[in-house]
């Protein structure tokens, strides 16, 4: 399912980080960072509340707007009953939609604001998505504090928040077109290798967006992926060039560009549903405000991972949503 | 693309753990710690007098205690991490994975959260523990009498 959109612009960004997202590579361009886990609260779940109330809080600050200028908050995180969404939304007090899409929650979020704002049935609406590193481990894999040996495909969940803000006001960054993933499962039953479970999902999502716009690869000047990792990564080239014979040239996966791969203890990179968010929010979103990157896709993808169904012994389903953003021309 | 190609196509990219490597470093390190529990034995019969059955029980709450306590201190899952199996296998192993569940569940309750988690990955070790005992010890009566 594509959609194309005539109405609708990206009007501001925000980012919160994390300690290791910060002493990556990224660092400086982050609008605020915490540097422990804690962000002064008791847990890692509330830490991660405080990260996405700060999100919006900054998003607002930046575009100078009040929570009541706001039309719709669209949210979601990684924890069960994205509690993060529901207990920071309880203090933000804007209408909220509480989704969840894994790793792909920001893309799919971007999805439904652009289409409201652009039927005009919102002026404007705000999408915020949260991870954090340790809650996401306690929630799916080992204890934190638990030094099992992990494996070199592992990915390392991004500890941070990211808020977009979307309207019709017209800005420099135009939200053009996107494309609704399908579930997809290729038989990946290994919870330490979301990389092999993703690509498939975002090589699907990728070739039905430009095969319905009839569009090439290079159209775009650059692909982001959400988080494959370095090895998803490779993985993903190889199988949008066996299949369906699309050579990925302008490319790049978020994983790989928020952390040094050389010197910080990621394995195989980031992930979570402030990973690609993060990455775009400061590093990507200047570039393109600079007027170095024109048309920019974003393909947030999404491990559907659920701990007792991979106990089941079932493999892992994926899905991955992809949004075109442009620089536009006609800006006063 | 069906399962099995994609399967392959996977194993491509899909680097290779240095086995050979870790387990080298788990054999050396899981010798040591074997070697100091020795020691520990030694001592305790020798200070305290007491036979050596008894001074591998002190000696298996001193590992235990260290485990756990260095856990706390936040550098065992580095050292585990970095030795893997020859901090596991010992006694220090299920020490700190009872200590790591723990204290992630804190926060959670005395009731609700440590004492309903703590089992959380050590559960499993006790439970194939005490049935593979029953099933070896049955065996040994059977065989030996």
């Amino acid at each position: 399912m594509t959609f194309k959109y005539e109405n609708v612009y990206l009007n501001e960004v925000s980012t919160i980080a994390g300690p290791y997202e910060n002493n990556g590579p990224l660092g400086r361009y982050y609008d605020k960072v915490y540097n422990d886990f804690y962000c002064g609260t008791k847990t890692w779940e509330q830490a991660e509340c405080r990260m996405l109330i700060d999100s919006v809080d900054m998003v607002l600050y930046k575009a100078n707007k009040l929570k009541n200028d706001i039309d719709l908050h669209i949210s979601g995180d990684l924890l069960n009953q994205i509690v993060s969404t529901n207990y920071a939304s309880a203090s933000i007090g804007i209408p909220l939609i509480g989704i969840y899409s894994a790793c792909s929650t920001s893309v799919l979020g971007l999805i439904i604001g652009s289409n409201m704002v652009d039927k005009e049935q919102i002026r404007n609406c705000l999408i915020s998505t949260s991870s954090h590193n340790n809650g996401a481990e306690k929630q799916f894999r080992q204890p934190v504090e638990y030094g099992g040996p992990k494996k070199k495909t592992t990915t390392f969940t991004t500890t941070g928040a990211a808020s977009f803000l979307l309207s019709s006001k017209k800005s420099k960054i135009k939200v053009e077109s996107a494309t609704i993933g399908i579930v997809t499962d290729l038989g990946v039953t290994d919870s330490f290798n979301m990389g092999a479970v993703m690509a498939p999902s975002a090589a699907v999502t990728i070739h039905n967006h430009l095969k319905n716009l009839k569009r090439e690869a290079s159209y775009y000047d650059l692909i982001l992926t959400g988080d494959l990792g370095v090895y998803g990564k490779k993985i993903l080239v190889d199988y949008m060039k066996t299949e369906y014979n699309i050579k990925l040239k302008n490319y790049n996966d978020t994983a790989c560009m928020i952390y040094d791969l050389e010197k910080q203890p990621v394995y195989a990179g980031g992930s979570g549903p402030a990973c690609l968010p993060l990455v775009f929010n400061s590093y990507i979103y200047e570039k393109m405000l600079k007027g170095e990157l024109g048309r920019v896709l974003l393909v947030a993808t999404g491990a559907l991972l659920s701990p007792s169904m991979v106990n089941q012994k079932l493999s892992i389903p994926s899905i991955s949503h992809a949004i075109s953003l442009e620089v536009t021309d006609d800006i006063l | 693309m069906d399962k099995n190609k994609y399967k392959e196509l996977v194993a491509k990219y899909t680097p290779k753990e240095n086995r050979l490597y870790n387990a080298i470093i788990a054999f050396l390190v899981g010798g040591l710690v074997g070697v100091f529990g020795q020691i520990l034995i030694d001592l305790y019969s020798y200070f305290l007098n007491i036979p050596t059955k008894e001074a591998s029980v002190f000696m298996i709450i001193t590992l235990v205690f260290l485990g756990c306590f260095l856990t706390c201190l936040g550098f065992f899952d580095k050292f585990v991490s970095f030795a893997k199996c020859g901090l596991i296998i010992p006694i220090t192993g299920f020490a700190h994975s009872m200590m790591s569940a723990t204290l992630e569940y804190k926060k959670e309750g005395i009731v609700t959260g440590m004492g309903a988690n703590m089992f959380k990955l050590a559960g499993t070790v006790i439970m194939c523990g005490v049935v593979s005992a029953y099933f070896f010890g049955l065996l040994r009566i059977i065989i030996m009498g």
